[in-house]
């Protein structure tokens, strides 16, 4: 039974709608040399995504109205390419998952727009930035509601346009723009898999005996017409565009150059919304990567990898907003290994993966809640310190903001995973799986042991910089004597993000923690529809006993503990302890493992001397040598023959006599024959 | 007796002359006169076929000719006498507007 809904299309369509209002506005203004006026533009910029957010709400109701095997709206807008086999519609599909990610997408998407305009209302380019910001919202739910894969792509490239559009914001400093390149570069690298693995798909269904189609649904319903070796070779491209949009080693490097552009973008974007993307595609294709054997291994090992990579980096930053960027990358991975392990569970026993590709999901929307509350928070902070990022120059801002200090505090202490903040929730349900999956491989323990160690990691570098920035003597007394607290349109989504980081946690409340009374996993029952690959299989699950379950949540939080101990002790001083800058170790992480640099010697550089070489070697010597003399050679003839031009008549009369002796002679010699 | 050869060497000799001139004098006036002598020329030759070919197209082209040659005269003094009074010269090395 299908349902189908014409609200859906609307979720898009009004934050296209602002973003074009806004743009003509912005056009309009620039031409008659002014601003467009502030009061319509936030109005409007801030009503777009409410709107689609009260919309996405109906339908959130709608959808739970239905009975849970057919929960799944859908609206198509209209027929987009027909080609031979090739048919795919602008369609849009409403699932739990899809559900859910518009939600957080367009809740949090609003509280964002609404800190922006206290944010961003001294900047000369106001309305550019929101039109720019309303688009990246409709890009996303088109992402995130299309109901295919090259649907997906278009809101997938469409977020990576406005990323580089927002990131090189401030274009006139080289450096901004050149990271806004950055990003955009690093993003296709990953792109370029996504669609190779679109091809793959379509081609291998063409070629099987299958319908060929890029829709979720139809692939999921063919999905046993994919060998393992198809289904990984497929799997793993698209995976690569989930690492370029989700920064996971080794195209992370762009996430930290973009926290250039102004900080809500960097909570939207670059934390809550836009680098998820990637963790989303891997559960919707969920079914996909639990076919392979090893892809889902693939994904969790490049996630875990990429969690204690992008953790040691987080340790040895300065600046405020470099932290959390990395922080953002190893919690990314955290995703990761959620959503690998779901895959790897679902191969190893049929309808066991829903369940932890929930967890996967569960860490993407809770980590929304905080990250986005944490770098709205720091975007406070950077506001208050007239632009400064660097926390060694602030210090004891306590006092001077109680409220962004209180609730970067609930921030700081959710990612650092502790109960009952949204955080752990979602962290240890990761862990608990890590755990499990060493029980079907040993060498998986590893991947529970590194997660466990990135979170004491975490725990210690964010509050290093929370006591860096907060506490502690002032290190700077000018900034420090004109900071502020910020005004209210900036502390309201800091308070509502907040409190959202206190709750969403109980949405999936795990079963030995129910007391009793507590609701159980309704954040995975939720999803599980869309999630779902295969049915049965929950009971031949292994799973540790309730006492190991405390145990593992004992080892989880003591971790952090120790971590917020460290930090403490160093960094919460009035004198902060000094950094260990002439150590080697500590330049390695101040250098980022020198992956950029490495980059640069094994991937630009070659490329830059084919060019070189191309250019010189090839185009100039080669080509244009020929183009060149070709003239020269005309010229060099023509000078040749220029002689006789005397200009005398009498010379062109003794030519013209030649001439003739000379056809009389060849006609006498050809007659004579 | 005159065959048709004596007719023929006769104005081959006269074209030749007419050459000769044309090519090694720089007087205007006697280029000018060569010239009629090759037009002479060839009207011997037309004629000389004529009458020994027994057909009446070399006749006829011959008066075509001396038409022509008449007009030629005409319209070439003119250019002489305009070239003269330009130049001062008649020389015909002193026009070389082509070159210069």
């Amino acid at each position: 039974m299908e349902h189908t809904s014409p609200l859906i299309g609307l979720i898009p369509l009004f934050p296209l709608l602002t973003a074009a209002l806004i743009g003509l506005m912005t056009l309009f203004f620039a031409h008659k040399g002014q601003g467009a006026p502030k009061g319509l533009v936030s109005t409007l910029a801030v009503a777009g995504p409410l709107a689609s957010f009260l919309v996405s709400c109906v339908l959130f109701f709608q959808l739970r109205a239905l009975p849970e095997a057919e929960r799944a709206l859908t609206q198509t807008v209209f027929p987009w390419i027909h080609v031979g086999p090739l048919q795919i519609d602008v369609s849009f599909l409403l699932d739990p998952l899809s559900a859910m990610m518009i939600l957080m997408v367009t809740g949090i998407g609003t509280l964002i727009h609404l800190y922006s305009v206290g944010y961003m209302s001294h900047d000369r380019g106001f309305s550019r930035y929101f039109a720019y910001l309303n688009l990246f919202m409709f890009s996303m739910l088109v992402l995130v509601l299309g109901s295919s894969l090259p649907l997906m792509f278009v809101g997938w490239e469409g977020v990576g346009l406005c990323s580089y559009l927002l990131i090189g914001f401030w274009f006139s400093d080289i450096a901004k723009a050149n990271a806004g390149n950055k990003a955009f570069i690093a993003n296709r690298v990953g792109d370029f898999g996504f669609l190779l693995g679109m091809f793959f798909i379509f081609f291998f269904l063409l070629n099987n005996g299958g319908t060929a189609s890029l829709d979720f649904a139809a692939m999921k319903g063919q999905a046993a017409l994919f060998t393992p070796f198809a289904a990984t070779v497929a799997a793993l491209l698209l995976f690569v565009g989930a690492m370029g949009k989700s920064a996971q080693v080794p195209l992370h490097v762009w996430l930290a150059d973009a926290m250039a552009g102004p900080t809500p973008v960097s909570a939207l974007i670059h934390a809550a919304t836009m680098v998820t993307a990637g963790v989303y595609m891997v559960a919707r294709m969920g079914f996909m990567f639990a076919i392979s054997p090893s892809a889902g291994l693939v994904v969790a090992s490049i996630g875990a990898l990429t969690a204690i990579f992008a953790a040691t980096i987080a340790i040895a930053q300065s600046d405020i907003k470099k932290v959390l960027a990395y922080s953002t990358v190893s919690q990314l991975g955290y995703m990761f290994i959620g959503v690998g392990l779901g895959a790897y569970f679902e191969n190893i026993v049929a309808g066991a993966g829903a369940a932890i590709f929930a967890v996967g999901m569960f860490h993407v929307f809770t980590h929304a809640f905080f990250k986005a509350l944490l770098f709205l928070g720091s975007g406070s902070v950077i506001h208050a310190c007239h632009e400064e990022q660097d926390i060694w120059k602030m210090g004891g801002l306590k006092a001077k903001m109680p409220i962004t200090w209180a609730t970067m505090g609930i921030g700081t202490l959710a990612i650092a995973g502790i109960p009952p903040l949204a955080g752990f929730f979602s962290k240890e349900a990761i862990l608990t799986n890590a755990f499990i999956a060493g029980h079907y491989q040993t060498w998986l323990y590893g991947i529970y042991a590194i997660a466990l160690v990135t979170s004491g990691l975490t725990a210690f570098y964010m509050f290093r910089m929370f006591f860096l920035t907060f506490h502690g003597k002032p290190r700077d007394q000018h900034i420090h004597d004109h900071a502020h607290e910020s005004p209210l349109i900036m502390t309201f989504p800091l308070m509502a993000l907040a409190l959202g980081t206190v709750v969403v946690g109980f949405l999936n409340v795990p079963k030995v923690l129910s007391f009793g009374f507590l609701p159980t996993d309704l954040f995975a029952t939720w999803l599980e529809p869309s999630l779902k690959v295969a049915e049965h299989g929950e009971a031949h699950m292994f799973h540790p006993t309730a006492t190991t379950d405390f145990i593992l949540m004992a080892v989880a939080i003591g971790i952090s503990l120790v971590g917020i101990g460290f930090a403490y002790a160093r960094y919460a001083k009035p004198t902060p302890a000094t950094e260990p800058t002439k150590a080697l170790w500590w330049e390695i992480l101040w250098d980022k493992y020198y992956v950029d640099e490495m980059i640069q010697a094994i991937v630009i550089e070659p490329i830059l001397k084919l060019s070189g070489f191309l250019r010189k070697g090839v185009d100039e010597d080669g080509l244009d040598y020929v183009v060149n003399n070709t003239p020269k050679a005309y010229a060099g003839l023509s000078n040749a023959v220029r002689v006789i031009q005397t200009g005398l008549v009498r010379s062109y009369a003794y030519l013209m006599v030649l001439g003739m002796f000379a056809i009389l002679l060849y006609y006498y010699l050809h007659l004579a024959k | 007796m005159l065959t048709m050869s004596h007719f023929l060497f006769v104005s081959a000799v006269l074209f030749t002359i007419g050459v000769a001139g044309v090519l090694s004098r720089k007087n205007l006036f006697i280029v000018f006169l060569s010239i009629e002598i090759i037009l002479n020329a060839v009207n011997l030759s037309f004629v000389t076929f004529a009458r020994f070919l027994g057909q009446l197209d070399g006749q006829i082209f011959t008066f075509l000719v001396i038409a022509v040659a008449a007009a030629e005269a005409a319209i070439g003094l003119a250019i002489v006498i305009l070239l003269f009074k330009n130049k001062e010269s008649l020389n015909v090395d002193d026009f070389k507007l082509m070159k210069e």
